[in-house]
């Protein structure tokens, strides 16, 4: 595997219950970037970020992360290369018994021996590096979703991670907190020379701020490339996903019986014991 | 089709969940006991958990142990009475609590009031995925947060047990001797002379060590197994108040007919 490659993951099946998630899933992520997955609901999206955290393990395939097969690692390894990995969940899963500090400094206390000083400046900066050095004395409670989704970024990062990767980091904000956040994911991965993995919907803000995005659909990539490239795709499922049409591709309803069979005399099947 | 057929796989069904589930348990009760150094490490983890689990449920032990023992006190003059044997209303007080009611009353309100409440915490953790962040930052949760709630559990148990038992002999006392004019003396000598410290007391305090095992590990367990939605997290503490009653009653019995055997 080339140096520049942080993340490789070559032909990754996944199944869920018997159902196949994830189907040969190759992917490369590049050192130093900023890669999108995106896909609609259900695809597989939060799987693959949970295969490359190591939290699952896939039925098939590899993921490779640096020169550690993530899938083989014991549970002391996992956790040490996890230090080196920061992870922003869709709603910040903040600890709601500790304080914004606490939560910050959390990672700090729990893998580190260094001085009270020294983790109070730290995570002050890091609360400064997000806009919330005000607000270190406040519960989790009383933050707005964006501002929880700001302190969990500053969190995930309090150990300057080499990888970071976003759950959803877009989900439910407005268009205010959403840039913010944008512009954040983008700003701290060039400053702390790390590499992030987003899971999103959010095409419109995720073609300003990523290197290249993956289209996963059914479990497999289906569509992949530069932000510019896939502005300029005339593949029908990058298209009907970037102009959010109804029709195309993928589709709107979910699998049933032809409207005959349900609503025609004789027909219903729908709360039949 | 519904018949006969789909009784027995629904019952299969039920069987294997139930075998897998306790499987799971006791893997998790090893986890548990693997995963107890930082518990015991980091102290400071552990004692907060003794305060929510001991020190917040103190009030409604000292309140329970005080009506139980007002309500002994009553009863038991009642039917000693009648033999003219009202002096030994101390012993009575004093084996039914510390030998029975201290340990059974005080586990099934520990199990009511802490064991619901860790179950709540934990599956509000997982459900809100606060579990998930902590292994992703490379912090085992069973050793964070379930270890130092499941010794803290522990630890608090046989102390309300204990608690419940000496507010209960007061209960007894004020009822005998204040309200009714049971002599003090006879109250106290007899049960002085006659509650042995091992069989009496130890016996107790080995229940309540147990069911504070019992209850501590159902009610982290119940919380971690948790479905982590609204209505999972609500299953989830009734089950761990039931189970935990139905554990500490059983298990009563279990120890009592070793521990006691008409010997004393």
């Amino acid at each position: 595997m080339s140096d520049d490659i942080l993340v490789d993951i070559q032909d990754l099946h996944f199944n869920y219950d018997g159902r196949p998630v994830l189907q040969g899933i190759n992917m490369k992520i590049p050192r130093g970037k900023v890669v999108a997955i995106m896909g609609g609901s259900g695809c597989g999206k939060t799987t693959l970020l949970r295969c490359i955290g190591g939290q699952l393990h896939p039925t098939g395939g590899s993921v490779r992360l640096e020169k550690h097969q993530v899938c083989q690692m014991s549970e002391a390894e996992l956790y040490r290369l996890r230090r080196r990995m920061g992870m922003l969940f869709q709603f910040g899963a903040l600890f709601t018994d500790l304080t914004v500090f606490e939560n910050v400094a959390f990672p700090l206390r729990e893998h580190t021996n260094l001085s009270e000083e020294m983790i109070r400046d730290l995570v002050l900066m890091k609360l400064e590096a997000v806009g919330l050095r005000g607000a270190h004395a406040l519960m989790p409670g009383s933050l707005s979703g964006g501002m929880a989704r700001r302190v969990a970024l500053a969190r995930a990062i309090a150990l300057d991670p080499m990888l970071i990767m976003y759950d959803e980091p877009f989900t439910g904000l407005d268009p205010i907190a959403l840039g913010v956040i944008g512009r954040l994911i983008r700003s701290l991965n060039d400053a702390l020379g790390a590499t992030s993995i987003m899971v999103t919907h959010d095409i419109q803000e995720s073609l300003l701020i990523v290197d290249y995005i993956y289209f996963l659909n059914g479990g497999q990539v289906v569509a992949e490339g530069t932000p510019d490239e896939i502005r300029a795709s005339r593949d029908p499922f990058v298209h009907q996903f970037v102009h959010a049409e109804p029709d195309g591709p993928v589709h709107f309803d979910y699998p049933a019986p032809s409207v005959g069979q349900d609503f025609m005399p004789g027909g219903a099947h729908v709360g039949a014991a | 089709m519904s018949g006969p057929l789909d009784l027995v796989r629904s019952l299969g069904h039920a069987t294997v969940d139930r075998i897998w589930r306790l499987g799971f348990a006791t893997r998790f009760f090893f986890a548990i006991l693997l995963h107890s150094g930082t518990a015991f490490r980091r102290l400071p983890l552990t004692l907060r958990e003794i305060y929510f689990s001991g020190v917040l449920s103190l009030m409604i032990i000292l309140v329970s142990g005080l009506f139980v023992g007002l309500v002994l006190g009553l009863q038991g003059y009642e039917t000693l009475q009648r033999y003219g044997s009202t002096e030994a209303l101390g012993i009575l007080v004093a084996l039914s609590l510390v030998r029975e009611l201290g340990p059974v009353v005080a586990g099934l309100l520990f199990a009511s009031r802490a064991g619901s409440s860790i179950t709540a915490e934990i599956g509000l953790m997982k459900a809100t995925e606060q579990l998930k962040a902590m292994d992703m930052m490379a912090v085992n949760p069973i050793a964070r947060v379930v270890a130092p709630r499941f010794w803290g559990g522990v630890i608090s148990m046989p102390l309300l047990a204990a608690m419940f038992s000496a507010m209960g002999v007061f209960g007894g006392w004020l009822v005998g001797v204040v309200l009714i004019g049971v002599d003090d003396g006879a109250f106290w000598s007899q049960m002085q002379s006659s509650v042995d410290f091992r069989y009496d007391i130890l016996n107790g305090i080995i229940k309540s060590v147990v069911f504070g095992f019992a209850v501590s590990l159902i009610a982290v367990f119940e919380g971690y197994d948790s479905v982590p939605t609204a209505e999972g997290v609500s299953r989830a503490i009734t089950r761990t108040v039931v189970t935990s009653a139905m554990t500490i009653l059983a298990l009563d019995f279990i120890l009592t007919s070793f521990m006691f055997r008409g010997n004393s």
